[in-house]
């Protein structure tokens, strides 16, 4: 028994670890500012923890099959309480290896969220209701119009869903989209709201999460570095239609960018 | 006269009670109260374990028609995994573990004739079994039950209207958690008089079993949490039902103003998870208690570093309630505070890896037996090590962005949880059957069930962790809308299949359980040569446990092998052995 | 006995004493171990109490504070309206302190009886007649005084257009006031059970119990009213 167990145990451990390590399933290509960041600190996590898991698992398949009781040609028991010192030693550098890790990882958060927006970043306000996003953009006076629970009819789209008030001359420029479209190499502020309950903005690609919060305008920001098509999920449960919650992200060049937010203004004329 | 007014005691809880009624309904004996968590915890497992038999059937055929249930629609999906988390959670985890086996053998293991309060140890196991009463009805009722997740984050379950099953049934859903609070604290209140005030002569605290520590600071950790969540529940259905607005801004849902405004929907989560997350390692710390015990007895050995294994348990329970922001970083919360409870997190590592590391110097150099109850053991300590890795990559922040609400994060709490926690009770029912029942389980059935268990959760869970990096969001009912998740239905349809063969083989644990309660050989009374209190007694053990004789405590809980001793374990009432040199 | 001074025996972990005599023989535990027991278990038992109410604090601390986005105007507002508290509350506040001391009278009162139960054992001891002031009744009295005047506060903040969800002081006014009632209900259901316990032929031991336990949580109960008095008119 002490072999069978030594020998799934080490076959469970050398399967998943080879998944891992083949990047079967991996993470999505990162094509935002952050991603090689964050990237570099998963592989290094997953070294570190990929060590002490094989590490443990092998020491207890190969524990398990060599102090077996092998009946009267059993070595002695090792009759002991413990060692003081293994406790301390081993206590110190687990900590040393959890904390270290986290701090290494916080210079990267911090960059990330302990800073706002830069001036000039392209604003988008992203609102996530039951089941769909919508994503605002300023127009040339640069000022979100005001919106209006009241005024909020789904059915019509886009700026009848946010209720936009018409009455509010910031409103005139105001483009709402159903799909998010942003200029490459550009900073972008999301300013993510929420109508009903709570939601999140999920890209994948850009290594972006953040819950879009009722009763919060919620500042965070991203840069993409990569043209291209990116999904957007919700992360949040929001309800029955939780799953079917999505949108696109399209980058594009700045020119292209802009030709499309020109459209977009001409069409409200 | 006056002699017997004053020296007047609870003498109904010492005399054995006659009557079908008093003896198995309404008992007051501590030993038929944990059974009767015990059978309560594993109706609700196997009610839980349907549930996610649903749940993974309709994720990968969600367009089929099941019989007697018809279509699972999304808002049907969302419920299983609304009611699978809660049942498992609290009626199956903060059950078996604490309410069966603590209650039966708390009081032994000290040397006890009973818990401190043997009335209130009554109602708190008839509270709690109205709790899973009122629990399943919300199935039943109009709209049924809710859809919010175990977790129950407003809005969504704060508005009646913000979805299917958020009418009556999610009033239900709090009422049964506030009743299974109020049962809790009843219980806590129980264990840690009990064990305070109620141990044997020689019994001092660090001379107790591993177990009675686990229950003993899961009792705290309890008395503690469960008083904060009883306080959410109230405040969500106020805003449910009296128009107040602790949790609720001002929303709009199908286009309707709701009319609350201002309220708060992180202050839930606050609650929630200050909460919640004690209530993990409540359901992980009696199961740390029993692999301590067991890989001891197996052994042959002493645990390594039993003060060392003490204050890791109390460091798990202290640091437990320091960091439950790290459920929250991406939800709107200041990064600084994240940074804050992360660095916590990472802190609370620190004991669970001592403990591991303390496993593993048991088993060195000892002279292991490989009966079914320490093969759970040992497959407890695999999985655990595996559950707990992927703890440190949810713990940071910046990793956090892009697993939280993944797969990975249900492949960490399920190991855990899930299985580790699940393997802690199997562990304890096939080592404690014998003193319970009187007979032997089936060794051969259990081996089965132990191979089923163990290569089949890890079959189900380790792919959860792929799917999550990838990009696999949970509480999805389908993944038939975003097209890089069509690519994961292969590895989705592997985790049913190892599910289905999975569950099947708990099938072998519920035969085995039953006909060994009837047929099985009969025990002796310490069929696995063990030291603690609970061998000496008679068994079943009598109603006061000791037939009337005190036990009186010499020695520690782990005294195996000690040189000179004339057999390879001393009983702790034995006579103070000295090992010689 | 002062209260922490019988916990004392509970509170050192080197070593536990066995319930009742000496001997091997398990005995039924004496009034002095029943005693230390309930009393522990009420501490206990306080624990989860007080919790709630610190939940509750936070959440009104926080609630207080809170912004919330006005989506007409995009911008963050507070919201926090105070409430006047009804006078009454402070006439109410003096009715619970009076009935915390006539329950302390009460307490000590049958701890007395007990003494006396026990030294009438001995022989030739007589006790005499006194005239008993019946402590644990006017307790009991006061008591439902201190719930029929919380509910007439409740009525008065209505009249005054405060009601549950008015605004969310409000709602913390009724929420803290109406839990703190509840759990004095449980007080003084409590005395209404030993008062009568008489009845049921309850030894003077056991009742005396019951009091100890029931005075220290009406005790606790007071202190918490003046607590939750103090957050609802300074706290801002």
């Amino acid at each position: 028994m002490g072999l069978v167990l030594l020998i799934i145990i080490w076959l469970i451990t050398f399967v998943s670890t080879y998944f891992f390590v083949a990047k079967t399933w991996w993470l999505p290509v990162g094509a935002s500012a952050s991603a090689a960041g964050i990237d570099h600190h998963f592989t290094t996590s997953y070294i570190l923890m990929g060590i002490v898991f094989v590490a443990a698992q092998v020491a207890l398949g190969y524990l398990v099959w060599s102090f077996r009781d092998r009946g009267s040609s059993s070595s002695k028991v090792a009759y002991s309480h413990g060692n003081t010192t293994l406790e301390i030693v081993w206590t110190g550098l687990t900590t040393v290896l959890f904390v270290g890790m986290n701090l290494a990882s916080s210079s990267i958060w911090a960059a990330e969220r302990f800073r706002a927006a830069e001036a000039n970043a392209v604003r988008v306000e992203v609102t996530g209701m039951q089941f769909a996003w919508y994503f605002r953009y300023p127009g040339p006076d640069g000022k979100f119009g005001a919106t209006n629970p009241e005024l909020e009819d789904a059915s019509a789209g886009g700026e009848a869903a946010l209720g936009l008030d018409a009455k509010d001359p910031a409103s005139k420029d105001d483009v709402v989209t159903g799909t998010m479209v942003v200029p490459v190499n550009r900073e972008i502020e999301v300013i993510l709201r929420a109508h009903d309950v709570i939601h999140s903005l999920f890209i994948p690609q850009m290594r972006f999460k953040q819950d879009a919060v009722p009763g919060l305008a919620i500042h965070m920001h991203f840069t993409a570095i990569q043209t291209g098509d990116y999904e957007i999920l919700c992360a949040e449960l929001c309800g029955l239609g939780h799953y079917k919650m999505h949108g696109m992200l399209k980058v594009v060049s700045q020119e292209e960018y802009d030709r499309w937010l020109a459209a977009r203004e001409a069409e409200k004329q | 006269m006056a002699t017997h007014e004053f020296a007047a005691q609870e003498s109904h809880a010492h005399e054995a009670p006659q009557g079908f009624i008093r003896k198995w309904v309404f008992s007051l004996d501590h030993k038929v109260i944990g059974l009767q968590y015990y059978f309560l915890a594993l109706a609700a497992v196997f009610v839980g374990m349907f549930l996610s038999l649903l749940m993974r059937i309709h994720l990968i055929w969600p367009a089929a028609t099941l019989p007697l249930l018809g279509d699972i629609k999304p808002e049907t999906y969302l419920t299983l995994v609304t009611m699978h988390g809660t049942i498992m959670v609290f009626f199956v985890l903060t059950t078996a573990p604490q309410g069966g086996f603590g209650n039966y053998f708390l009081p032994i293991q000290i040397g006890a004739p009973d818990m401190a309060f043997p009335v209130l140890n009554m109602l708190s196991f008839w509270t709690t079994f109205l709790g899973f009463v009122v629990m399943i009805a919300a199935f039943f009722v109009a709209g049924g039950a809710p859809l919010h997740g175990w977790t129950g984050y407003a809005p969504l379950s704060a508005i009646q209207s913000a979805g299917p099953g958020e009418g009556l049934g999610a009033d239900l859903w709090i009422i049964s958690i506030a009743i299974f609070c109020i049962g809790a604290l009843m219980g806590a209140l129980n264990f840690i008089t009990t064990t305070l005030d109620m141990r044997a002569k020689g019994m001092t605290m660090m001379r107790m079993p591993l177990t009675c520590w686990a229950w003993f600071v899961t009792a705290i950790l309890g008395l503690l949490a469960f008083g904060v969540l009883l306080s959410a529940g109230i405040l969500l259905l106020m805003d449910r039902n009296l128009g107040t607005s602790f949790f609720v801004p001002l929303v709009t849902i199908n286009g309707q103003l709701t009319g609350h405004k201002g309220g708060s929907p992180l202050l839930w989560q606050h609650l929630f998870w200050f909460f919640g997350h004690p209530e993990v390692y409540i359901a992980i710390l009696p199961a740390m208690g029993m692999c301590s015990q067991l890989l001891s007895v197996f052994s042959r050995k002493p645990i390594f570093g039993y003060k060392a294994m003490v204050y890791a348990i109390l460091g798990i329970g202290f640091l437990g309630f320091m960091v439950w922001g790290h459920h929250m970083f991406m939800s709107g919360m200041s990064p600084y505070t994240a940074f804050a409870f992360s660095i916590m997190t990472m802190a609370i590592g620190v004991p669970s890896a001592i403990k591991t590391f303390n496993w593993l110097g048991t088993l060195m150099h000892g002279r292991i037996r490989f009966s079914s109850p320490m093969l759970f053991a040992i497959g407890f300590v695999s999985l655990f090590v595996t559950g707990g890795i992927s703890g440190p990559f949810l713990a940071q922040p910046v990793l956090d962005i892009q697993l939280h609400d993944t797969y990975f994060v249900p492949a960490h709490f399920h190991l855990i949880m899930g299985v580790a926690s699940i393997f802690g009770i199997f562990a304890a029912t096939y080592y404690w059957f014998p003193k319970m029942f009187g007979r032997m389980m089936n060794e051969s059935m259990a081996r089965w069930h132990f191979w089923f268990s163990f290569i089949g959760t890890y079959a189900i869970f380790m792919p959860m962790h792929y799917l999550g990096m990838a990009g696999m969001p949970r509480r999805y009912s389908q993944l038939t809308e975003v097209a890089y998740l069509h690519e994961l239905i292969p590895l989705q349809k592997f985790i049913t299949y190892a599910a289905f063969i999975t569950i099947a083989g708990q099938l072998i644990f519920l035969i085995n359980l039953f006909w060994s309660m009837f047929k099985g050989p009969k025990a002796s009374d310490n069929p696995w040569e063990a030291t603690t209190l609970e061998w000496t007694t008679a068994t079943p053990p009598p109603h006061d446990n000791f037939g009337g004789k005190t036990p009186v405590v010499y020695n520690g809980p782990y005294e195996y092998s000690v040189p000179g001793a004339p057999r390879d374990f001393v009983m702790q009432n034995d006579p103070e052995i000295k090992p010689a040199h | 006995m002062t209260f922490m001074a019988s916990l004392s025996t509970t509170a050192t972990v080197a070593d536990a004493r066995i319930s009742g005599g000496e001997d091997t023989r398990m005995a039924a535990p004496d009034y002095g171990t029943r005693l230390r027991r309930a009393r522990l278990g009420l501490l206990v038992a306080l624990t989860p109490v007080l919790m709630l109410f610190v939940s509750f604090s936070s959440a009104y601390v926080v609630r207080q504070g809170l912004p919330t986005l006005d989506p007409r105007t995009n911008t963050l507002v507070r919201d926090w309206i105070p409430v006047t508290l009804p006078k009454l509350l402070l006439i109410n506040t003096g009715v619970l302190i009076l009935s915390s001391l006539f329950m302390e009278l009460a307490r000590r009162q049958i701890k007395g009886q007990v003494v006396l139960a026990s030294a009438k054992a001995a022989p030739g001891v007589s006790s005499g007649d006194q005239i008993r002031i019946p402590w644990l009744l006017m307790t009991f009295l006061l008591g439902l005084t201190f719930l029929f005047g919380q509910w007439t506060a409740w009525r008065q903040l209505a009249a005054s257009g405060f009601y549950v969800a008015t605004t969310p002081s409000s709602s913390f006014v009724y929420l803290l006031t109406g839990t703190h009632a509840i759990h004095l209900m449980g007080g003084v259901l409590a005395l209404f059970v030993a008062g009568f316990a008489a009845l049921l032929r309850r030894s003077v031991a056991t009742r005396s119990i019951v009091v100890d336990v029931t005075a220290w949580y009406w005790h606790f109960m007071a202190a918490l009213w003046i607590y939750i008095l103090c957050l609802l008119e300074f706290a801002s």
